[in-house]
């Protein structure tokens, strides 16, 4: 695997979940691990109560890194620990997202770390079962991930009675088969069952109410769990602080597309703008280049326009919100922030695009990737995002027709907000965003 | 339905049956979870399922058949008949595009001797082959890559940073 963790890092970079598997010679077995204080977190855990770590963990503001972004702490307290029910913990490392690529290094280079903030949060809620879903297409992953549960059981971090506390904790790798609708929490979980992956419906709308046979289920992401053990490590005060007041600790960014250094790199929440990632940090645009447009946080997040000013409201120095006005490339990348220009931080997926790009081609791209993945259980969707295709496909193909533009926007609006699960809203918002930043270029598009 | 002269079941090793036996037990609560599992190992097995397979499986987890086939049918890894020796799946999605994927998958496929505009439908059916069966060609959506984009996964291999004038060499060493 090419390592796209470029050292030295940048000063504005702090790596803790990368700052080990960018050591030279670092390498994925327990023996390595160990030499660098692994597992010295599940150590101190155990010594807790496990309404400590869960605290810890809330009040270090740690948000999921998956997409959704909601707050693990939160998540982890709708799970009563002493309910008498079996809890279950199912690690989702379906890394599928279009534009994402941090877990993979996580899972293939340092395993262990994984292992051990599940093992913590197995602790905190009372888990004793737990699954890491791999998607199938990372096999060697999956066989590294394997051989690090079975090092950590050898050596008792996990397992019958872990450090002699007790406590027990099975884990197991799962390998998923290629569909990206098993990144949905819920669809996961179907598919661990054995089912065909299909999005539960809402409400309960949490699986910590009804999760993996219907028990009590947490879902987190590969990097999010990564981040608990350095919670535990550093402290949650000092771990939030590196962040912003709602999103704390670092996040791991995959920045992909038109710039001379794509790659991942670990900052802290909200300590850059769009334009010192691009611009510094990735070696800026290629050369005679300008920037046109950015997806911020996975395919599905919506897109921004290099020339977009967005007025937001921010509290003024007498405490009072007063609007500003941020152009596209000072928006700083933290979930709040995004959130309020219009799009998210989603999976920390940045992708490039430059002056060279047909957004209708690009958009293009996306629909057939969301008609080729949505499992075909709502009509809207299924239908939906198959027309959407269909019918960028055909504009590009010199088939345009004038009323284009305002027939994919139909389509787009009829699937947002009407379907079981959240890929209803991945599928329409590229199409409703792309069309409303760029509405001259599908106009372009049509009339040839 | 696909028809097949041999019946995979017939080849079943105890080897085999005991390594299905063991990843059964991954699952205490319900032994429905392992049909995933199962199917990777029969495919890895034999290179598809057949009818035979599905059957095998479902039995063995006290399922019907429909229960597996439809697993089979709704999961792109998952085939109903043989695909070639080596798969060479190459990322078509946005970041893989933009770095000239689609020109990757044509050179994949001249360069082992598949027509590049084959259509390929997917449900279960084997992406394009060569007819001296030694390799497949498809492309399949994100693997995750981005940074590193155009990349395929050939075999168990990711290979990154495609150069179209790597792909005679890459595919001679293959051979």
């Amino acid at each position: 695997m090419a390592s796209l963790l470029h050292n030295p890092p940048h000063p504005k970079e702090r790596r803790i979940i990368f700052e080990n598997l960018t050591k030279p010679g670092y390498a994925p077995d327990i023996e390595t691990y160990l030499a660098h204080g692994g597992y010295e977190s599940l150590k101190k855990a155990v010594t807790m109560k496990p309404v400590e770590i869960v605290d810890a963990v809330k009040a270090a503001n740690l948000r999921g890194r998956g997409g959704a972004g909601f707050p693990c702490g939160t998540k982890w307290s709708f799970i009563k620990y002493d309910d008498g029910k079996p809890h279950y913990i199912v690690v989702n490392g379906d890394e599928s997202e279009p534009g994402t690529f941090k877990d993979r290094y996580i899972l293939h280079e340092d395993p262990h770390q994984l292992i051990e903030g599940l093992a913590i949060s197995a602790f905190a809620t009372n888990t004793h079962l737990a699954y890491i879903y791999i998607r199938c297409e990372f096999p060697h992953a999956a066989r590294i991930v394997w051989n690090a549960i079975k090092e950590a059981k050898a050596r008792g971090f996990i397992g019958k009675n872990l450090l002699g506390t007790g406590f027990d904790l099975e884990i197991y790798v799962h390998q998923g088969a290629g569909a990206y609708i098993c990144g949905e929490e819920t669809s996961l979980l179907e598919s661990l069952e054995g089912k065909r992956p299909y999005p539960r419906i809402k409400p309960p709308y949490f699986p910590a109410v009804l999760g993996l046979y219907m028990k009590p289920t947490i879902v987190n992401n590969v990097e999010t769990l990564c981040h608990v053990k350095h919670i535990i490590r550093l402290g949650a005060a000092e771990y939030a602080r590196m962040g912003t007041p709602g999103d704390g600790g670092t996040r791991t960014f995959g920045v992909s597309g038109d710039v001379v250094r794509p790659g991942v790199y670990e900052l802290p929440c909200g300590a850059v703008t769009l334009r010192e990632l691009i611009f510094d940090i990735c070696g800026g645009l290629k050369p005679g280049r300008t920037l046109k447009a950015v997806i911020p946080g996975g395919s599905s997040a919506k897109v921004m326009r290099a020339e977009d000013v967005y007025k937001i409201k921010v509290k003024g120095p007498d405490g009072a919100m007063i609007d500003k006005e941020i152009p596209m490339l000072d928006v700083v990348m933290d979930a709040s922030t995004l959130q309020a220009v219009g799009t998210m931080v989603g999976s920390a997926g940045v992708m490039i695009m430059d002056d060279s790009r047909d957004m209708v081609w690009a958009l293009n791209n996306l629909n057939q990737f969301y008609a080729h993945e949505s499992c075909g259980q709502c009509t809207p969707c299924r239908e939906g995002s198959l027309w959407m295709s269909k019918m960028t496909t055909r504009m590009l193909d010199g088939g345009g027709r004038a009323e284009d533009s305002k027939n994919l926007l139909s389509i787009a609006d009829n699937i947002a907000g009407r379907t079981i699960c959240a890929f209803g809203e991945a599928c329409s918002w590229p199409t409703q965003s792309f069309l409303a930043k760029f509405p001259e270029e599908f106009a372009k598009t049509a009339a040839k | 339905m696909i028809e097949s002269k041999t019946r995979q079941v017939d080849q079943l090793t105890p080897a085999f049956e005991a390594e299905a036996d063991e990843l059964v037990t991954h699952y205490p609560v319900s032994k429905r979870s392992a049909s995933l599992p199962l199917l990777h190992l029969w495919q890895n097995q034999f290179g598809f399922v057949d009818d035979t397979g599905v059957e095998w499986i479902a039995a063995k987890l006290d399922l019907t058949p429909v229960n597996i086939l439809e697993l089979v049918t709704f999961y792109p890894w998952f085939r109903r008949e043989a695909a070639g020796k080596v798969v060479i799946r190459v990322c078509r999605t946005l970041a893989c595009a933009m770095a000239g994927s689609y020109d990757v998958k044509e050179k994949f496929c001249e360069a082992v001797g598949l027509d590049p505009h084959a259509e390929h439908h997917g449900f279960g059916t084997a992406p394009p082959t060569t007819p001296d069966g030694k390799f497949s060609v498809e492309f399949v959506e994100c693997l995750a890559s981005c940074g590193s984009a155009p990349v395929a996964l050939i075999g168990d291999d990711l290979v990154e940073n495609i150069k179209p004038a790597d792909i005679a060499s890459i595919v001679k060493n293959l051979q």
